[in-house]
């Protein structure tokens, strides 16, 4: 089976993020690292191609920067990544994101497309259900659990109130919640054959995708800011306070 | 007026609360269609008439997957008479169906606002980010403008209108390209859904091990509490997703929210720092909860949360 994996490099979330003044994007540093999201993406995908003799091909748009965040997911068994890197590109909503991943993916030969249901740093959540509507077959969404056999994919899909079993023939778009499968880490053998792996590079030009429709970022303001900070030091007796507290707001 | 469609899913035999909250904005800023999905009912029709739609286009989508034919079906009709706005919650249905319409109409998605305003033809939608500490106000260049709103932006209140005239729009059939609904199972849950709770207890990676969330879960039925959690231990494996509470996750705005060895990252905090009353519990004196916190106790959760439910219940 050939799977398509989709991964973002995002700046590591335990770093500050900071915007650009005018245009208000977020400030992309050289080094940025795979979105946490996607290494569940990234199993679920070495696990199915696993289990077929099959192949996992990587998808990326954003700003290559030093590529580490695309060597982890490389170092965790991908065998190729496609990343389309463009200036133009920059700033760029959900849909045009969806309509360059879907043409590089076009690129491909491909029975089943994984994302995360959304990106640490922009989580707009709509992203692969608009690639699936682009590339014209149906999306399974919020799996917690993906089998496929016999040209088909099957899913637990994550509901309000429980979970569904959604099926449906394949090509289709899976997008992944954490937790669907253990990640698992890079082995010394995995990094280093990484490095030799091919990334290929493309631009929007290349791909001949259309941008969406602009969407701006008007300005930025302070959010109010949320009086807190009366702190009190565990003597043994602090849930006295929690219960007096409790009391006071009169939910017990 | 500018007409806005507000979708709304049917659970049971009434509206969603998320989808009655969107109909609460939708008011304010034009004449209200409300997009139903599911079977349909008398009573039904009739709520989303008292809470200001004053027609309905009506959606059942079987046991198919609703996103692909439900998306099919309203680009077609919002391409013969196309509305200003389309409103959508922060949602599972509601996100595959925004998705695949937007990509269908070739317009953008204004994802995780908090409001919305309609002027001058245009549309403008506020977000919060960076954890919450600040709001951007974002703009679309072409409409039908389609808006994900977070759960709990807008409070639903009924305004009495009588029932609506309803349209009823076939999806489609999408031949081999279409996902199917084979069985459906229901979660037992104890006590309230996490987004309508009145109390919240969340757990965090403070707790130390999968186990200690039974903590969480013991205080959350002494309180007749929801039970939530944070990103890491929900990536962790620990809890399901449907329990995240934070910006890849769900907004709570309870009367009283208890954080249980929860740091305070800035992806949980977008999602509960506008609780009425927060209660904060964890080892490390300068967590950033505690700066939002009515009530921080510096403090190993393992030791106060056993005396706080113990205490509760010899009351």
């Amino acid at each position: 089976m050939k799977v398509v994996v989709c991964v973002k490099q995002i700046p590591d979330p335990a770093t500050p993020y900071r915007l650009e003044e005018g245009n208000n994007w977020l400030i992309r540093p050289e080094e940025q690292i795979l979105d946490d999201t996607d290494r569940y993406g990234v199993e679920m995908g070495l696990q199915l191609a696993q289990a077929s003799e099959g192949t996992v091909t990587l998808v990326s748009m954003g700003p290559a920067g030093n590529g580490q965040g695309i060597r982890q997911a490389l170092a965790m068994g991908a065998d190729k990544a496609i990343l389309v890197e463009d200036n133009t590109l920059r700033g760029s909503d959900a849909l045009t994101t969806a309509r360059v991943l879907a043409a590089a993916i076009e690129k491909e030969e491909f029975d089943l497309v994984i994302a995360g249901t959304e990106s640490t740093d922009g989580y707009s959540g709509v992203v692969p259900q608009m690639l699936a509507e682009i590339l014209g077959v149906p999306a399974l969404t919020y799996a917690t659990k993906v089998e496929t056999a016999d040209g088909a994919v099957t899913i637990h899909r994550q509901t309000a109130s429980g979970y569904d079993v959604v099926s449906s023939s394949l090509p289709a778009v899976v997008s992944v919640t954490a937790g669907v499968v253990e990640p698992r880490y890079p082995t010394f053998k995995g990094i280093m054959d990484a490095k030799k792996k091919p990334v290929d590079a493309f631009s929007i030009g290349d791909l001949g995708a259309e941008r969406a429709p602009e969407q701006l970022v008007l300005s930025i303001t302070a959010a109010p800011e949320r009086a807190g900070g009366n702190k009190v030091e565990d003597d043994g007796e602090a849930h006295l306070a929690i219960v007096s507290l409790l009391e006071d707001r009169k939910v017990i | 007026m500018a007409a806005v469609w507000a979708f709304v899913e049917q659970d049971g035999d009434q509206p969603t609360t998320l989808g009655l909250e969107l109909l609460a904005k939708a008011r304010q800023l034009g004449e209200v269609t409300a997009i139903l999905l599911g079977p349909g009912s008398e009573a039904v029709f009739a709520a989303l008439g008292e809470h200001g739609a004053s027609s309905v286009l009506h959606l059942d989508a079987g046991d198919r997957l609703p996103a692909g034919p439900a998306a099919a079906a309203l680009a077609e009709r919002a391409k013969s008479d196309p509305p200003a706005l389309i409103l959508f919650g922060q949602a599972y249905n509601d996100r595959d169906i925004a998705g695949r319409l937007a990509a269908r109409l070739g317009v953008g998605v204004l994802s995780n606002a908090s409001n919305v305003r309609l002027a001058g033809g245009g549309v403008e939608t506020e977000h919060e980010i960076l954890g919450g500490t600040q709001v951007a106000t974002a703009s679309a260049s072409q409409g039908p403008y389609i808006v994900l709103i977070r759960p709990q932006s807008f409070v639903a209140e009924a305004t009495g209108g009588g029932i609506p005239p309803v349209e009823r729009l076939d999806p489609p059939d999408m031949g081999q390209a279409e996902a199917r609904i084979t069985e459906s199972h229901v979660e037992e849950r104890e006590g309230p859904q996490l987004s309508e709770a009145s109390i919240v207890v969340s757990g965090g990676r403070g707790l130390g091990a999968p186990e200690a969330y039974q903590l969480v879960e013991q205080l959350g039925k002494q309180l007749g509490a929801a039970t939530g959690a944070t990103r890491a231990i929900v990536d962790a494996g620990w809890v399901p997703y449907a329990k995240q509470v934070g910006q890849t996750g769900k907004t709570v705005k309870p009367d009283v929210y208890i954080a249980c060895g929860i740091s305070g990252a800035m992806q949980h905090l977008v999602g509960m720092k506008d609780s009425k009353t927060i209660i904060a519990i964890n080892k490390d004196p300068d967590a950033p909860i505690f700066t939002i916190a009515d009530l921080g106790v510096i403090g190993d959760v393992h030791k106060v949360l056993p005396k706080l439910i113990e205490a509760l219940q010899s009351r």
